[in-house]
């Protein structure tokens, strides 16, 4: 419940921000929200000599569409991503996932970066992602650079960012027209992780044939999952029935999830194929296709 | 029911707006944990990672180098004094701190008292333990094998997990009965353990005044006196006496029987504060509140009934093993180790029964009755209802025909049943005939028919339990030794308002309104000018405390026995002041009035006021009573209840449409807060069917010891509950009242598992155990071939 | 283990305390400020007994460190009766029996008071969505509503 003595700064610029976390090496960490890093603090699970609080750092938190992509500043609320009305418009599929992060006294605490950032495959945010095809952008000592989600994560709790750089926005390409995204996610009670989680994101072409799509499963592997064989499945067919179970079933083949209270492994994996194929009609109907 | 009083007076049946919400909206409420008193330390715990082990070393020294630590006290410490261990509830001993073993997970090894919470956890943290991990015995049936691992080792000559064996009603005599029947069906039923998880968590002030010898605990109990007395039973040798031990339980964040039992953490926190001469405050963590502290059900049930094959049940046959932890800390009556189970029979008119039990120790955290299960009332409906949708299955047989078949119809009461109890009252088959009616129930069969056609599942549940509560009469019921009385004391002003005390202690059951509501009944005094305490055992009169839905039945009785003896003395009053014989005056709720000349009247007020400034020559002043009650048999709420479910195919997930709770405690004192109860007995029903479970693996580790694992249900999972009452009273409480606190969670889990079951059971599913998660029933799809 | 000097407004009053960077706001507000109407139910934020307004926004006191509340505006339970009027949704809990032990009261309260004002119509369902971050084991949530639907109706009267 209490955690263990640790020193806090909260610097008033991006700069200042690196610039301690290049100084203090591993020893320190980047504050946001805190709705993950301060339960594993409370619980004494993993310590930390500097935290960084971003929450004097101005800048970091808006919802906008500029230069052909949503960009969303990493310090973003989850609960302001769900209420966007930019974001209920045209990227439904944000909201469906910023809709069962946790819970909503969390969810206006915890942030989109801090939901990427951390690494955790059973976070929501980042199979959603991954199915958006999004870009992160991350600023380090050196100045900024962009990262592609697919290279993003890199293991459990870990992620390409260095130890001197900080998450400050997400990128999302504009969805063309056509353009259908879901994410589902059976969960045991609200407020709990994924038992697992599917997301869909897709374009519907001429012929009703899928011309796009990116399909993120989560909590199944030590990384969030691109289910790259089920794309490829998908690709330039009308969406009936068979292509769709076919990819379903393809995206199980990715899933690699571990057994806990949540399920055993076969039932994880059976759970990411039922909920790819209800993600995919889902997309499909929100792209304007037939269920 | 009409109320027999004005809206003004607000006796029995109106529903009141709640005295004590003043204080909790406003946030006001006085909890444990807002206390704080001059001086105060904190104490937090060092507990064991393992489930069995010795302890080789403990080193502190780290720990008393962390600024804020005063002490850390071992098993070691309170051996000096005798105090490690501590007697159990059921006369069973438990420790307090361990001098070599720890015998569970998450045990009490070390105490750290600081100056600070945080310097507390510090210490902790800074305690280094040297543990040999020992084989762990985490099977009831494994410990009951010869040649497992003795485990209370501390008993001489104990050469087995065995605890007791316990068994009621004719084995011979049903065993012929079983051979010879028609139609025979059997079932294995467990029910996991669970934890019942209080929003607010177990924690106590000790505060030894050395000067004046007097201790004061403020405790999350529920039955403060009885805490009382084992301290100063437990700790009189260390110069504890009754008259100076003083506990108050002040507002408690939710009891169901979680806060009954003597947790090793007061113990402790009495010893440091004694030792130091300090107030020493403990307040556990969630973490810790789940992982060490009682438990409820973990009962292995093999269930048999034996029937004709027109379905009348003729026998019962229920063969237990009771895991209870390494310890028997369960807080039942002294002579019923089993608690109430042999309520099997339930609503049935059964012929031959007979139940057996054996309690076994394991290397898990004693009890286990702590989770609103009326002493093991819970696991004993469970099994009835269970079976008896069994063998409505194997009969062919609409489980709510099969139910109306064997209900003891209502001219058979007071029903004495073959197991030894004697059911006061019931009409079950009224309170399922609106059920029925409520949830419509031949229009849900039409659609369940329909709907398997399509291969869609869903399922409908009953469950028609019967209750018993209000333990107990004094010749069979005791704990420690002490009867299962209870009390009220009213005393009246002088301007007509009153003060009634109980020895009962409310954790959200209402008693500042209930209680005032009775005691409105009996003078005619406004429930608004009455007030009511519970809980400081320095004021209160002695009683049991609050638990087993006992205390309308028997605390409630007492209230109104001593506002009857208070009219008794406000007749003669009345007839002093009146000028008149006692026989010529006529009571109404709030006055006595001459019969045949009504406007010749006192008022209950006008009365009080006399007592005290004009009582007749010769009786004493005042107007005050108190009535110890010891309650002439239990009581027996009943209901029936029926539960909709859709079960989602591809994942597994089961879904309740609709759930309709018909219930019957009796004549109601409010029925705005019946409904409340209900509405939570309920949602702890429907917590275990679904969602809840502790268990362990083969290390004895705990899975669920958190509310990451351990799963409460949310506004999200819950659903509307629909709930309707039957009135069919109490013929020997003199309220009429039975009593409802655990009803809904008592009635509605084989509700639950009865629907999921009857939904899959073309498919040829008999049981599944609780918690019914959707994994359980997605294997079960996936077995018989239609998941999605 | 670094000490900061913080300010932070509680329910319209300035506080000034030390404290040290560990320390979490449901702590500042208990202890140091003795507002004991803020409860801590649980160790891994899922019950919700700690919620406070922050900022206007409802969260859990037990996952925010005091320093991070430095120079804003929190509002607790204490906060929500005005000149000795209650506010509706402390009026609505009372009037429909939307408690029993009270422990996990004053979160539901703070919750339902920020969901009215972002939302004074909401539906059963937005309701029981609003309230999900808060555990209640007393009520089984059904009066609770209830509770919540009557201040939306009370408020509406109050503003005609």
């Amino acid at each position: 419940m209490i955690p263990a003595a640790f020193d806090y700064l909260a610097p008033t610029t991006l700069d200042e921000a690196v610039a301690l976390l290049d100084r203090h090496g591993g020893q320190a960490k980047v504050l946001a929200g805190g709705q993950s890093l301060l339960p594993l603090l409370k619980l004494r699970l993993g310590q930390v000599g500097l935290l960084v609080d971003l929450g004097r750092v101005p800048g970091l938190e808006y919802i906008k569409e500029e230069g052909g992509f949503l960009r969303v500043g990493a310090a973003t609320r989850e609960s302001a991503l769900e209420r966007s009305d930019l974001v209920r418009s045209k990227y439904p599929i944000l909201v469906d996932t910023a809709a069962v992060i946790a819970d909503p006294l969390v969810r206006n605490r915890a942030t989109v970066g801090g939901n990427l950032a951390h690494g955790d495959p059973a976070n929501d945010h980042p199979a959603t992602m991954l199915a958006l095809g999004a870009t992160v952008v991350a600023r380090g000592p050196k100045g900024e650079r962009t990262i592609p989600i697919e290279q993003f994560f890199t293991g459990l709790f870990s992620t390409a960012l260095a130890a001197n750089e900080i998450l400050t926005e997400v990128r999302i390409p504009v969805p063309p027209p056509g353009s259908g995204g879901a994410y589902l996610k059976l969960e045991r009670k609200v407020g709990d992780f994924a038992t697992a989680g599917a997301a869909v994101q897709l374009v519907l072409g001429s012929g009703s044939r899928i011309e796009k799509v990116g399909i993120g499963l989560t909590a199944m592997g030590e990384v969030p999952v691109k289910a790259t064989d089920a794309e490829a499945s998908l690709r330039g067919k009308t969406p009936d029935p068979k292509v769709l179970a076919e990819a379903a079933r393809l995206a199980a083949r990715a899933a690699n999830p571990t057994v806990d209270r949540r399920g055993s492994v076969e039932y994880k994996r059976e759970m990411a194929r039922v909920l790819t194929e209800r993600a995919l009609r889902r997309a499909i109907e929100r792209a304007g296709g037939k269920r | 029911m009409t109320p027999k009083t004005s809206a003004a007076v607000c006796g029995m049946g109106h529903s009141m707006k709640r005295k004590e919400d003043p204080r909790f909206i406003r946030g006001q409420g006085r909890y444990v944990d807002d206390i704080q008193l001059p001086g105060m330390l904190y104490m937090d715990i060092v507990r064991s990672p393992y489930a069995h082990a010795t302890i080789k070393a403990i080193d502190i020294s780290q720990a008393l180098k962390v600024p804020g630590v005063l002490a850390v006290i071992t098993g070691q410490d309170l051996a000096k004094y005798n105090l490690h261990w501590m007697p159990t509830l059921m006369s069973d001993t438990q420790m307090v701190l361990p001098t070599d073993t720890v015998m569970y997970q998450s045990q009490e090894v070390a105490a750290v008292i600081a100056t600070s919470r945080y310097a507390a956890a510090d210490g902790v943290d800074a305690v280094e333990v040297d543990y040999e991990p020992l084989p762990v015995v985490v099977d009831p049936f494994k410990a009951l094998e010869p040649g497992a691992p003795v485990l209370r080792t501390d008993k001489k000559g104990k050469t087995d997990n065995h605890i007791f064996h316990w068994e009621v009603g004719d084995r011979a005599g049903t065993e012929r009965h079983f051979a010879a029947a028609d139609v025979r069906v059997k079932q294995d039923i467990y029910l996991p353990r669970i934890h019942v998880a209080s929003i607010e968590t177990c924690g106590c002030i000790a505060d030894f005044d050395k000067a004046m010898g007097k201790l004061t605990v403020y405790m999350t109990t529920q039955a403060p006196h009885a805490i009382r007395t084992v301290f100063a039973l437990v700790a009189g040798h260390v110069g504890l006496s009754e008259e100076r031990i003083r506990i108050v339980s002040p507002d408690l964040g939710g009891g169901f029987g979680g806060k009954v039992p003597v947790y090793p953490g007061y113990v402790i926190a009495v010893a440091a504060s004694v030792l130091i001469g300090k107030p020493v405050k403990w307040i556990e963590d969630r973490m810790e509140n789940l992982q060490a502290d009682s438990f409820a059900r973990d009962y292995h049930m093999t269930a048999e009934l034996a029937a004709r094959k027109d379905g009348t049940i003729t026998g019962l046959r229920i063969k237990t093993i009771a895991d209870h932890g390494y310890a028997d800390a369960a807080a039942n009556p002294s002579k019923f180790p089993a608690g109430l189970f042999s309520i099997c029979t339930g609503s049935y008119d059964i012929k031959h029964a007979f139940t057996e039990l054996d309690g076994v120790y394991t290397n898990k955290p004693p009890g286990g009755v702590a989770y609103r299960c009326s002493f093991r009332v819970t696991e004993a409906v469970h099994a009835i209802e269970r079976i008896t949708d069994v063998l409505a299955l194997e009969l062919k047989m609409d489980p709510a025909e099969l139910r109306m078949k064997n209900f003891i119809p209502p001219e058979k009461f007071p029903y004495k049943s073959v197991l030894g109890w004697e059911y006061d009252s019931g009409n079950y088959a009224a309170a399922l005939a609106k059920a029925m009616k409520l949830i419509g129930y031949a229009d849900l069969r039409r659609e369940q028919a329909e709907k398997r056609k399509r291969g869609e599942l869903m399922g409908i549940g009953i469950s028609s339990f019967t209750e018993i509560v209000g333990a107990g009469p004094s010749k069979d019921f005791d704990i420690l030794g002490i009867k299962m009385f209870d009390s009220a004391e009213i005393r009246v002003h002088p301007t007509g308002k009153a003060i009634a005390r109980f020895g009962t202690k409310s954790q959200g059951q209402g008693h500042e309104t209930t209680y005032a509501q009775i005691v409105a009944e009996e003078l005619g005094i406004p429930a608004q000018d009455i007030a009511v305490e519970e809980g400081d055992t320095d004021t209160a009169p002695y009683g049991l405390g609050t638990y087993a839905s006992r205390s309308t039945p028997v605390a409630g009785a007492a209230g109104a026995m001593a506002a009857r003896k208070i009219r008794d003395k406000a007749r003669k009053i009345a007839a002093h002041l009146l000028e008149v014989a006692e026989e010529d005056l006529e009571w109404e709720p709030g006055k006595f009035s001459v019969k045949g000349a009504p406007q010749k009247a006192k008022t209950i007020q006008e009365i009080a006021f006399a007592a005290y400034t004009n009582h007749p020559q010769g009786m004493e002043a005042g107007l005050e009573a108190t009535s110890y009650y010891d309650p002439p048999n239990l009581t027996f709420p009943f209901g029936s209840y029926i539960c909709v479910v859709d079960i989602d195919r591809g994942t597994g997930m089961v879904k309740i449409r609709r759930f309709v709770a018909v219930d019957d405690c009796g004549n109601i004192i409010n029925p705005m807060i019946v409904d409340g109860q209900i509405h939570g007995g309920l949602t702890m029903g429907m917590a275990p069917a679904l969602l809840e479970e502790i268990s362990y693996d083969e290390e004895g580790n705990i899975q669920g010891g958190s509310f990451m694992d351990y799963l409460v249900p949310t506004a999200m999972e819950t659903p509307r509950w629909e709930v309707d009452k039957t009135v069919t009273p109490s013929p020997h409480h003199p309220l009429g009242a039975k009593g409802v606190g655990e009803s809904a969670t008592v009635g509605a889990p084989p509700a639950i598992v009865n629907a999921v079951v009857d939904a899959l059971a073309h498919l040829g599913v008999r049981h599944i155990d609780i918690p019914i998660t959707p994994e359980k029933v997605w294997t079960i799809l996936k077995e018989k071939g239609v998941a999605e | 283990m670094s000490s900061h000097s913080i300010r932070v407004s509680v329910n319209g009053a300035a506080h000034e305390a030390t404290v040290d960077a560990r320390y979490l706001l449901v702590h500042l507000l208990r202890e140091t400020l003795r507002l004991t109407g803020t409860h801590i139910g649980c160790d891994t934020t899922h019950c919700g007994a700690c919620t406070v307004l922050l900022d206007g926004e409802p969260v859990k006191s037990c996952t925010v460190l005091a320093v991070q509340a430095d120079g804003r505006d929190v509002m607790t339970v204490e906060g929500l009766e005005q000149g000795g009027k209650l506010d509706p949704v402390q009026e609505g809990f009372w009037q429909e029996h939307g408690l029993q032990c009270g422990f996990c009261t004053p979160g539901m309260l703070m919750t339902s008071y920020a969901l009215l004002k972002r939302n004074p119509d909401p539906s059963e369902g937005e309701i029981r969505e609003a309230i999900s971050g808060n555990l209640c084991r007393c009520t089984g949530y059904v009066n609770i509503v209830k509770s919540i639907q009557y201040a939306a109706a009370k408020r509406h009267a109050e503003v005609s």
